[in-house]
């Protein structure tokens, strides 16, 4: 692994697979009636959120504490950052308070990119403006694997041949972009649909697959990737309305039953109930909703156990 | 120093090459009182200074029609001083300095002040280039007639930074200076299309996550301004042409005859957008890095006279506008010092453009299109002693460091070939062995 991680694009099929392998194993500690692992006891991990994302951050901070690494949130609400200190100048901070790993959430795509340039300790990317979100794309990774392979069969393998369809506003989409990298380095074939206003300029350059018409891809679908449509983007002529946008890519029941029988529905959360995905649908057995955080819970716990590289890794006697 | 109270003695440059139409020349050039006294072999050095010019090529003073020296308002970044030193290290005699300092260069006071700051500073002639609109907000002209008639004598009148974007405006700006021989220098760029723009629309921005800069939103205005220029028998000049599509424009306005002129960046003839990789703000300038066929276009419209010339859109910042995260960093790049040399190596090493054609492009055609007499003409017996021998043999690693107050150079590290040997200005010299003298 590399000290980073900050795009889907750094892990090859190698890394990415043993992310997923070792949050396997991780897994089974959920179930013990002690969850938590000493592997990173002294160490410190820094939340460092420009965002609002309460989501994300207790996840890495339960990830964090799991491996009883000691966990400073900083946010940037009330703090020197609003006060106009630059991101460069946070990262000095946080470098002389001995930080072993900075988890940064930051509106601007790169930020992650160039905190990593300031500090020493290792950097995870909880999401960059509309750049990535890796963690986001392991954690989705891992769901389809153990939902659609088997939590125990599926150890070692990857997502080949698996459909997975991205449905939404792709272009300002952290997690459609994290996604595209990562599951198709794990060998799944993966379809975006959206209006192509909501489409990256380029994106018959990504390894990926396009489409405009969502009921055509469904019954093709292992998969189906729901994305969070913000509102605001209707005002930029995005699209019309949101009644039209809820009937031309929205899924709801009637959609979903043209899913094959086995596919999973997902979305990174959180949810418009009654735009991209209608409350049927979202709290049907297809929706991998609820557990794609707790196994956000996990990947993370994973990732920084293999970037800080704790030493006493939790062989798990099953 | 200041100008006219150096020792302008009298120097002899001998054995240097000399472009001209009619081929390269290996010559001897006296310079006496501000002027090319002779310009023949074997000259005698009659109380001249010498120079040993053996391979260094002699240019006309170089001309920038596009720089941004930040006095008045942002001296943290420039100063008329320290960019005209930064200038004459880069060969240049002369250069427009645009009107987006603070307070903006819409008034005569404005003007003279940056026109009296250059004279005072001497390194280089400083032409200031007046505002089209009041405070560059693209609502009222500014006093363009005023600006004109002052001690400055303004006749490049640019927003630039921003777009002159109402047409009804542009239109009313291209027929006024007419009055008076001026030229409008529009900074193209369709602000709706660009807002919160970042970098190039293309495979780059889509992939970092960078809201894109369509090439559109520069063609467009483009296309517009060469339609209203021909309607009212104005001149138009357009700043930093960036993509290919635009010199399909201006090529295509050219061959009706329209009073059209254009300028290129160095950065846009040598990088693409794929620098922006590293989300390191150094690359990121207006208008954006776009990509490598837009370089190959833009080299063969400079080299074919589409685009009359090169400007450097010099744009210093402090560090702290660039070390920070992409969107939030300043545009812009600062140019003056490497502009000959990024030239050398996008035109001259791959065989687009000789030597004449360089003078042509920096020295002859910019200083055309300023209306600026006493630069830009071939060199000459009794024309003005404006120089520039350069060293196309040299190469070096280009630091960060210069004479520029700022240090945001995209070359940096970059290894580029030549070298500015020395630069006289009205005979006195300004750089010797390639520093300040």
């Amino acid at each position: 692994m590399k000290r980073h991680l900050i795009s889907a694009a750094d892990l090859s099929r190698g890394d990415a697979l043993l992310i997923l392998d070792t949050a396997e194993e991780l897994a089974r500690i959920a179930d013990r009636p002690i969850k938590k692992l000493p592997t990173l006891r002294g160490r410190t991990v820094v939340n460092l959120f420009f965002e609002d994302s309460t989501r994300t951050r207790i996840s890495f901070e339960a990830a964090a504490k799991r491996l009883s690494a000691d966990v400073i949130n900083f946010s940037a609400k009330g703090s020197s950052v609003a006060k106009g200190e630059s991101l460069k100048d946070t990262a000095l901070t946080l470098e002389a308070m001995g930080a072993d790993a900075v988890v940064i959430r930051h509106g601007a795509s790169g930020a992650a990119h160039r905190l990593a340039g300031w500090v020493q300790g290792s950097v995870v990317n909880a999401g960059d403006g509309t750049h990535e979100h890796p963690t986001q794309a392991l954690l989705d990774a891992f769901t389809i694997r153990r939902r659609l392979r088997g939590p125990r069969g599926s150890q070692g393998g990857g997502l080949d041949g698996l459909r997975v369809t991205i449905v939404g506003d792709v272009l300002h989409s952290r997690v459609a972009r994290s996604n595209v990298l990562l599951l198709s380095t794990l060998g799944a074939e993966v379809t975006l649909t959206a209006p192509p206003t909501l489409l990256p300029f380029a994106v018959d350059t990504w390894p990926c697959a396009v489409s405009y018409d969502l009921d055509s891809e469904l019954p093709k679908s292992d998969v189906v990737m729901m994305l969070r449509v913000q509102q605001e983007r209707m005002t930029a002529a995005f699209f019309p309305s949101v009644r039209e946008y809820r009937r031309r890519y929205g899924l709801d029941a009637t959609r979903m039953a043209r899913l094959p029988d086995h596919a999973i529905v997902m979305h990174p959360g959180p949810m418009n109930r009654g735009v991209e995905i209608a409350a049927e649908v979202a709290d049907s057995p297809r929706s991998t909703i609820v557990e794609q955080v707790a196994n956000g819970v996990t990947i993370r716990m994973a990732v920084l156990y293999l970037l800080l590289g704790g030493t006493e890794f939790p062989a798990v006697a099953s | 120093m200041s100008a006219g109270s150096a020792d302008r003695g009298s120097w002899l440059i001998r054995g240097a090459e000399v472009a001209g139409p009619g081929g390269r020349a290996t010559v001897d050039i006296l310079l006496a009182d501000g002027t090319i006294a002779a310009i023949d072999t074997g000259l005698a050095e009659a109380g001249a200074q010498v120079i040993d010019a053996a391979g260094l090529i002699a240019l006309p003073g170089l001309v920038d029609l596009h720089t941004h020296l930040r006095e008045p308002g942002r001296e943290d970044a420039e100063t008329v001083e320290t960019g005209t030193r930064a200038a004459a290290l880069g060969g240049y005699t002369a250069v427009h300095a645009m009107a987006n300092t603070e307070p903006v260069a819409d008034t005569a006071g404005v003007v003279e002040q940056v026109w009296r700051l250059g004279r005072a500073a001497g390194y280089c002639d400083v032409r200031p280039v007046g505002a089209v609109t009041v405070g560059l907000a693209g609502t009222s002209l500014a006093e363009l007639g005023t600006m004109a008639d002052s001690a400055a004598r303004v006749r490049v009148f640019s927003d630039d930074g921003r777009c002159v974007a109402d047409p009804l405006l542009m239109r009313r700006a291209l027929e006024y200076v007419k009055a008076f021989d001026g030229v409008i220098a529009q900074h193209a760029q369709d602000p709706r299309l660009t807002e919160d723009a970042q970098l190039n629309e293309g495979e780059m921005s889509g992939r970092l996550g960078l809201a894109g800069w369509p090439a559109v939103a520069e063609e467009a205005i483009i296309a517009r301004d060469c339609l209203l220029a021909a309607h009212v028998g104005s001149a138009l000049h357009v700043c930093h042409v960036s993509t290919a599509g635009s010199a399909e424009i201006i090529r295509w306005a050219k061959s009706k005859g329209w009073p059209v002129t254009a300028e290129v960046t160095p950065h846009h003839l040598l990088l693409t957008d794929e620098l922006a990789v590293g989300y390191d703000p150094v690359f990121k300038v207006n208008p954006p890095l776009r990509t490598a066929a837009d370089v190959a276009e833009l080299r063969r419209a400079l080299a074919d006279g589409t685009i009359d010339c090169v400007a450097t859109d010099h744009a210093p910042h402090p560090v702290e506008a660039k070390e920070t995260e992409w969107s939030e960093a300043a545009f812009g790049m600062i140019g003056l010092e490497t502009a000959l040399r990024v030239v050398q190596q996008a035109m001259v090493d791959t065989g687009l453009l000789d030597w004449a054609g360089v003078a042509d492009r920096m020295s002859v055609r910019p200083a055309r299109i300023g209306r600026l007499t006493g630069h830009g003409a071939p060199l000459a017996v009794g024309g003005p002693a404006n120089l520039t021998l350069y060293d196309p043999a040299s190469a070096e690693v280009v630091s960060p460091a210069g004479a520029s107050k700022s240090r945001n150079t995209p070359f940096a590290g970059m290894r580029l070939p030549g070298r500015v040997v020395a630069t006289f200005l009205r005979g006195a010299p300004t750089v010797l062995d390639g520093k300040l003298a």
